[in-house]
């Protein structure tokens, strides 16, 4: 096993969301010149920003400005990246985020969102890479420079350029603060997860959004490798554990991009006349309805015990647990960040001791019916590093709005992990559009739900807020706030990968 | 109380008939994956007491996988399996079936063998018992599921609608008896459970005691115990340090090809198969293995949960070819992936336990321990060994095991004479 991560070979965005960089621009494109495409890239090599904060010695330059660059399936394939990596990249980024309709069956992409129905990312558009561009000020001529002359030689852009915006206070676009919890990478390879973990914890090993290295399950995630033929210039790695292999996957991980619009306006309008025109009230369902007020506080009481992998810093936002409230009625169990991120550990928090541990591994001695219902979170996290676009539209505002006023907004939403399956696609299925999570019935996720009718079930547009004094408040009818415009399951390689695929003849 | 019954029947595909019989289980669904439950050759739907059904074709290719212990492949007739759970007994069950669906059972059971004549004696003749089965709830009927869904539906459509002022400002109380007084009026018909076979009690009994007469033997024979539970380490640890693994990836069409057919409900059908580990040691450890989960699911996981596993309506383990070979099904909730990472994480021991003992299984260290923990090769081994099921009724779509149990939950506040301020807030909460 590796002994330390070589953050040089790691694209910056591992690391950084690029926050202090205000500007940036995606671009979706499709090679339609594969020498001019390898041309460029070699041109662009040394402007990629690796994981080197500048404090630590990195480029200062790249406190400025930033590119990275991410692949899907394809887009390796025509840069002449070999077959044989096929048997190390999962299966669902060579089939990609449209590829099969079981796939867009359990991400809830269907009906409107459908991937025949996107601007890009679709059967017929599938971008071959993305290409991320941040920068401090002055974006367009970094942008310039970026391209360069070949640019347009090399790329077809599948889509417009995906602008981004820079909303005040970090919120997004309708209007909550955003980004407060991550999970801490163990950049230090100094957690050894434990085969049971009882307490609910915020480090997560470095595996899981980085290849190459031990996971939550202390195994290596698998990873793609080339023979040493394959690579003449011994640019990559020696894959370790596969003699006669060099190492592709290594610093390397899974970007997934959905291209999100949110109707601010629909949002704040449907919890306005939930709260018959009451501003209080309507902010108060909002933020039941997130599980965070929109400034950011959560709804349950912070926790006692320290929780590890929440710094000082962020306490106030992060150190907190669903178990002081396991029937919702602080924060809702159907509340989009519970759902996000239910908070819970291996065992149910109440294993304490040897005779209870056995019992409750049995399944036995549950305080509540419907505990013990949620998988352990550890194995579902993703790094977030989306952005924002379209301008800041205030709640008040939204909900004066006569008319909608026809400008789009939403998330370019990204997220790393190195098993897409396992975190990304099970965090969008199994926790944010299940109708059935945790014990519910009839709702998905308040915000990105897309209350697609399931057989055998009354409806899925519900949102239920639990009281303490018995019936739940039932929000009925609640629409679709957020829909699927595009998107793809894309590889970010590392730098050494890059500079590979660079060189391929 | 009713208990639930089951059925498997286990036939040989008649040579240069497969395709035939592929086609007819096909023209049973809507769409790969989807039944149609009023299809013409087996209309589920009106087979009322049950709860799933299937046909699989136990197709298995992972045959070549014993060539790592220097055995030859043997190449096992291709068989075809017609599964249900039901209520009640297995004899009128297939009556029924007979009745109901007799012509197009006998027209798929041509492909294997069946000659015309007495469809059920031929269906007994090749009927397989399983090892082992898991019944989620131990006697809640088809009946009660649907008369409680029908409660539960009708209460929140009220609470949800008309009903939703004239309790607001109600205490609890109150509510409780708004809507007994509701349920009532309605007509709703909740019938009262059939009296308990006093059969199925008594065996249940013997069994019961037959495995609690393990405790006392064991500390009999204690002294002889240990040494032989040294010798029996021993022996497992050289089996579990030298077996090999086989870890490869489905052939990507196989996979497609399962993918298509899952999540088109908010449960799932799962069929596996595999050839048991050669040798006397391994048959002996699931052997063991099957005995302890048939007793445990038959008197101790029978309100809920299999383990921590709340997800699993049905399961089943079946010997096939003289214990050479083994046959798992269940019906669960989610979709597959989280299902294996439900098992991983919360049953991974029981895994190991059982599915140590086929070919090819992830390492496990003392039985228990790792195995299933190997999170990727153990899921390329489950993808690998899975078989598409050709056919699937769920008699319940929509309504997950955990569903199922709150609607009942909802049925027993409403029928209890009286009821604590503190219960009737909980009792509440369920809608």
């Amino acid at each position: 096993m590796p002994s330390a991560i070589d953050k040089s070979d790691v694209q910056g965005l591992v690391r950084t969301a690029f926050n202090d960089m205000i500007e940036a621009r995606f671009h979706a494109v499709e090679i339609i010149d594969v020498t001019s495409a390898r041309a460029w890239l070699q041109s662009v090599l040394a402007l990629v920003n690796n994981s080197v904060a500048p404090k630590e010695g990195g480029d200062p330059a790249q406190k400025e400005r930033a590119l990275q660059l991410a692949f899907s399936w394809s887009g390796l394939r025509k840069l002449g990246v070999p077959a044989g990596t096929a048997d190390g990249f999962s299966l669902e980024f060579q089939s990609g985020m449209s590829g099969e309709a079981n796939r867009s069956r359990r991400l809830g992409d269907v009906g409107g969102d459908a991937p025949e129905q996107w601007k890009w990312g679709g059967p017929n558009n599938v971008a071959d890479l993305v290409v991320m561009i941040y920068k401090i000020d002055n974006l367009a001529a970094w942008e310039t420079e970026v391209q360069g002359p070949l640019w347009s030689k090399a790329f077809r852009e599948v889509t417009q350029p995906l602008d981004t915006s820079h909303l005040d206070n970090d919120i997004e676009p309708f209007g909550f603060k955003d980004g407060l919890s991550q999970p801490k990478v163990d950049w230090a390879l100094s957690r050894k997860a434990k085969r049971e973990e009882f307490d609910f914890g915020n480090l997560i090993t470095a595996g899981e959004f980085l290849l190459g290295y031990p996971n939550e399950y202390n195994k290596l995630t698998e990873r793609p490798t080339v023979a040493e033929k394959e690579d003449p210039n011994r640019i990559l790695m020696p894959a370790e554990g596969a003699p006669g292999r060099r190492d592709f996957g290594l610093n390397g991980t899974y970007l997934v991009f959905r291209d999100l619009t949110q109707d601010v306006r629909g949002l704040w309008q449907f919890l306005d006349k939930q709260s018959a025109g009451d501003r209080d009230a309507r902010l108060q369902l909002g933020a039941l309805a997130v599980g965070r007020t929109t400034k950011g506080d959560p709804l349950v009481p912070l926790s006692e015990k320290p929780i590890a992998g929440i710094e000082p810093k962020e306490e106030k936002d992060n150190r907190f647990t669903y178990d002081s409230d396991p029937t919702g009625t602080r924060c809702p169990i159907g509340a989009h960040i519970r759902r996000a991120n239910p908070r819970v550990a291996d065992m149910p928090s109440d294993t304490k001791g040897f005779f209870k541990r056995a019992l409750r591994l049995l399944g036995f001695g549950a305080p509540r019916p419907d505990d013990d219902l949620v998988s352990s979170v550890r194995f579902h996290r993703v790094l977030r590093r989306g952005r924002e676009y379209g301008p800041e539209l205030k709640p008040d505002d939204a909900v004066k709005q006569t008319t909608p006023d026809g400008i789009p907004r939403g998330l370019r939403f990204i997220c790393l992990n190195a098993n897409i399956t396992r975190q990304f696609e099970f965090v969008q299925q199994a926790w944010s559009m299940g109708t059935k999570f945790a014990g519910l019935t009839e709702q998905s996720d308040p915000l990105l739900g897309n209350r697609t009718a399931i057989n055998g079930c009354l409806t899925t547009a519900t949102f239920t807020v639990p009281q303490d004094t018995g019936l739940a408040r039932c929000i009925e009818g609640v629409p679709q706030f957020v829909s699927l415009r595009g998107g793809g399951y894309f590889f970010l390689p590392s730098i050494r990968a890059l500079r590979y695929i660079a060189s391929l003849p | 109380m009713t208990p639930q019954g089951n059925l498997m029947v286990l036939a040989t595909v008649t040579a240069g008939r497969e395709s035939e019989l592929r086609t007819l289980l096909a023209s049973m669904n809507r769409q790969p994956g989807v039944v149609d439950p009023d299809n013409a050759l087996v209309p589920f739907r009106r087979l009322d007491r049950i709860h799933f059904a299937r046909f699989v074709i136990l197709d298995d290719r992972t045959l070549d996988d014993i060539t790592i212990y220097k055995l030859p492949r043997v190449d096992y007739p291709l068989s075809v399996a017609f599964i249900a759970d039901f209520d009640g007994p297995q004899n009128s069950f297939i009556d029924e079936l007979e009745r109901i669906a007799g012509s197009g059972l006998a027209r798929i059971f041509a492909c294997c063998g069946f000659g015309g004549g007495d469809l059920k004696a031929w269906m007994k003749e090749h009927r397989t018992k399983p090892a082992a089965n898991y019944v989620n709830t131990v006697g809640r009927t088809m009946l009660e599921v649907r008369e409680e869904a029908a409660l539960r539906d009708f209460i929140c459509t009220y609470l949800r609608g008309a009903g939703a002022p004239v309790v607001a400002k109600m205490t609890p109380a109150q509510v409780r008896k708004t809507l007994r007084e509701l349920v009532k009026s309605s007509g709703i018909k909740l019938t009262p459970p059939a009296p308990t076979p006093i059969g199925w009690r008594i065996s249940q009994l013997i069994n019961f005691i037959t495995g609690l007469l393990f405790i006392p033997l064991a500390i009999l024979f204690l002294p002889i115990l240990i040494p032989l539970g040294i010798i029996y380490l021993i022996i497992l640890r050289l089996h579990e340090t030298t077996d090999a693994e086989v870890d490869r990836r489905a052939a990507p069409d196989v996979q497609r090809k399962l993918a298509e057919i899952e999540d088109h409900d908010v449960a799932n059908q799962f069929s596996a198969m595999g050839s048991l580990k050669p040798g006397w040691f391994r048959l002996l450890n699931i052997s063991i293995g099957l005995v302890v989960i048939n007793w445990t699911a038959r008197h101790i996981f029978t309100r809920g949960h299999l383990g921590r596993v709340q997800t699993i309506h049905f399961a089943r383990w079946v010997y096939l070819n003289d214990r050479k070979r083994l046959y798992f099904a269940s019906n669960y909730d989610g979709s597959l992936d989280s299902y294996m990472d439900d098992f991983i994480n919360k049953v991974g021991f029981g895994l190991n336990l059982v599915f140590s003992n086929g070919i090819g299984y992830p390492r496990t260290n003392y039985l228990v321990f790792d195995g299933a923990k190997d999170e990727q090769k153990f899921k390329r081994y489950i993808r690998r060994h899975q078989l598409p099921t050709e056919v699937w009724y769920d008699a319940h779509p929509g309504r997950t095991a955990v569903d199922l149990a709150r609607n009942t939950r909802i049925r027993e506040g409403l029928e209890r004479s009286s009821m604590s301020d503190a219960d009737t807030r909980q009792w509440l909460q369920l809608f």
